[in-house]
């Protein structure tokens, strides 16, 4: 997901006999389905985990603007080029959502920057392949944004209410990604031969890194008991995933593209399809630095970050020059 | 040296008619900017035709300490909203 | 008539298109994420008039083109854009500095060409109006945040204004097909548009502490399509790509 592996301090959950006074009132808070803001008391573990998890969220969409913002210059008509970046777009707004939720913790956004630049935050192992061809843009569109969807929305219900709220601006936004991408997969799946094998070559490329965007398996997520009794976690890594793959397998089929994994089965015992584990040791590769584009990634944010400095500082300069002058005059 | 863009609420009016309400927040370095920054982050799709922004430090807020004596008192006065009193059907809408 | 009608909507909309692609390039790279998402309002914006005024164009041809077809597979010598727009975008202030000198002129312009006497020409100037005085309003704020920031913005935007200046002049210069559309009362004469432009800049760079330099030399060939820079057909590979390497596929 675009935050994978967030950890929580602790392992597992805290016992309620463990907790102290306000812990337990606290608990109860979110049992009671209400909402955790910005000044009331929260455990520290709960403060840094959220932290960790929204800027991880943050610097996915931010990242996450690279590979698509790729092809902004290439797109083959007008509209697309126009959709393309009205899409980009989002993503910059999104993680700006997504910072200020992180910033009612009480850390900075520059802060948070800093950590992400400096290798010290992660942000979604999806964002470190490349997009090589067209259709990559409606298999990034569809699969990436449809997996992330399936999280986002259920995250409207988190517990801390920025957060929530950040979701339910930014699920609205997004419901145009999936559909563009898949529209232009459509278009691709029946266009042309070549167009038809971009296609292929997209899903067939795209397919695993997606089922890892989920996170490692349930029986190596140690951080996810706590997360989901704080509700910042609501469903499980493989609980996602199925659903991702219960849903994307008749899209493929109606796109009539092969099936990327030859396994992918419906099993009629327990409702759903089955299908082969993503390479776990490629994901913690991609996870440590050593996906294909990690270190390309981070050096084009560095860099964004580097230039822009004098910018931020002319701005900012010439604000406090405008606030003296109007003291000055009064 | 540490030159953060300071912190701005933001506040937009969707319709005609309807009250301000908490966008969410953006940073910019003054008022101006962070008009028109907020004119370009959260009114993409048509989302208002007013904007505030207030700088987050100049923010006062009640605290969560206070809610129960802030906000329970009005929970007894049902007299205030419409519902309390019944008015036959027959005397048409009101 | 029609012919240079055409023409004149080329230009109309290759300053957009070609504006709109360039901008489009900070997508993903500005200094801070307000402006990332602001620079990619403005190219969505250029690139909605792109739309207008090449589709326009493609309509008083009358040869079975359309807006898709002018941008993706005209090769160099058939853009008919100012030079200043297809110039690299080097550093945020370059970028920003012919923003400012570009949308200047462009509300001016279309402030003109609402009045045109061909309703469809005046039609699509409304529209763009209105963003193009947002545009104006933003970057001239930026350039005089930069101009009067720090020692470095000041010294980086004056450079970026030395650089652009003299491909500013090239909005003035008037020919046959401007000519031929004045007398019809469509376009205004170009010529005619500088003394409010200069007056407005220099306003604008004068409280950005910015030297406007005096001299009037231009560089021209970009808007009747005489000599572009090399820039352009670099940026016309990518751009035109896909529609060049499997011709006729629908995407």
């Amino acid at each position: 997901m675009y935050a994978q592996m967030v950890k929580t301090d602790g392992t597992g959950v805290k016992d309620r006999a463990e907790m102290s006074a306000d812990e337990q009132a606290f608990q109860d808070r979110i049992d009671r389905g209400e909402k955790i803001e910005p000044k009331d008391w929260m455990p520290d573990n709960y403060r840094r985990t959220l932290i960790r998890q929204i800027g991880q969220h943050a610097h996915s969409e931010i990242v996450g603007q690279l590979p698509e913002g790729n092809w902004i210059t290439r797109a083959p008509t007008l509209e697309r080029k126009a959709i393309l970046l009205a899409k980009v777009q989002d993503e910059a707004g999104h993680g700006l959502y997504l910072y200020g939720a992180a910033e009612t913790l009480g850390v900075t956004r520059d802060a948070l920057t800093e950590d992400l630049l400096a290798g010290r935050m992660k942000y979604s192992s999806i964002f470190n392949y490349p997009t090589l061809n067209w259709a990559d843009m409606g298999a990034v569109g569809w699969l990436v944004d449809g997996a992330a969807i399936i999280n986002q929305v259920a995250l409207q219900r988190t517990s801390y209410g920025p957060y929530a709220r950040a979701m339910v601006r930014i699920c609205k936004e997004e419901s145009f990604h999936a559909r563009q991408g898949f529209h232009i997969m459509m278009k691709m799946a029946r266009g042309t031969k070549e167009q038809k094998a971009m296609a292929q070559d997209a899903l067939n490329r795209l397919w695993y890194p997606v089922l890892m965007m989920f996170g490692p398996s349930d029986k190596d997520s140690v951080h996810t008991a706590q997360s989901m009794a704080w509700k910042i976690k609501m469903d499980t890594n493989d609980e996602l995933r199925q659903k991702f793959v219960d849903q994307t397998v008749q899209q493929i089929e109606y796109l009539g593209l092969e099936l990327p994994d030859p396994n992918t089965k419906w099993n009629d015992e327990t409702g759903q399809y089955d299908y082969s584990d993503p390479d776990w040791t490629e994901f913690f590769d991609v996870i440590k630095g050593n996906g294909p584009c990690n270190v390309d990634r981070l050096a084009a944010r560095n860099k964004a970050w580097d230039d822009g400095k004098w910018v931020r500082d002319g701005l900012m300069a010439h604000a406090a020059k405008k606030t003296a002058a109007k003291l000055a005059a009064e | 040296m540490k030159n953060e863009w300071p912190l701005w609420e933001v506040f937009i009016r969707g319709q005609h008619g309807l009250s301000h309400r908490h966008f969410g927040s953006l940073h910019a370095p003054d008022a101006e900017m962070a008009i028109k920054n907020a004119r370009d982050v959260y009114t993409r799709r048509n989302e208002g035709v007013s904007i505030w922004v207030v700088e987050a430090v100049n923010v006062s807020a009640s605290s969560p300490e206070d809610k129960g004596a802030f906000y329970e008192p009005s929970n007894s006065k049902v007299y205030r909203h419409p519902t309390f009193f019944d008015i036959p059907d027959e005397v048409g809408s009101m | 008539m029609d012919k240079d009608l055409f023409q004149y909507l080329l230009r109309l909309g290759d300053n957009t298109l070609v504006l709109g692609h360039r901008v489009s390039e900070w997508c993903g790279h500005a200094p801070v994420l307000e402006e990332d998402i602001a620079l990619a309002n403005t190219a969505l914006d250029l690139i909605g008039q792109t739309q207008l005024w090449l589709g326009l164009a493609a309509e008083v041809e009358g040869a079975g083109r359309d807006a898709d077809k002018l941008a993706m597979l005209r090769d160099i010598w058939g853009f008919r854009n100012l030079l200043l727009v297809e110039l690299p975008n080097g550093d945020f202030g370059r970028t920003l500095m012919r923003q400012f000198l570009f949308d200047a002129w462009q509300v001016i312009n279309l402030g003109r060409l609402m009045k045109s006497s061909d309703p469809r020409v005046a039609e699509i100037a409304a529209k763009a109006s209105k963003e193009a005085a947002y545009h104006v309003e933003r970057s001239a704020d930026t350039v005089v945040g930069l101009g009067d920031g720090t020692a470095e913005s000041h010294a980086r935007m004056q450079a970026a204004l030395e650089y652009l200046w003299p491909y500013v002049g090239e909005m003035f210069v008037g020919d046959d097909v401007d000519a031929a559309l004045v007398a019809a009362g469509v376009v205004p004469d170009p010529a005619s548009l500088r003394e409010e432009y200069d007056a407005f800049v220099g306003r604008i760079f004068a409280t950005a502490t910015l030297e406007m330099p005096e001299s009037r030399f231009t560089h021209k060939g970009g808007k009747n399509g005489a000599f572009h820079t090399e820039h352009l057909g670099h940026m016309l590979c990518s751009m035109q790509w896909l529609q060049r390497a499997y011709p006729g596929a629908s995407w």
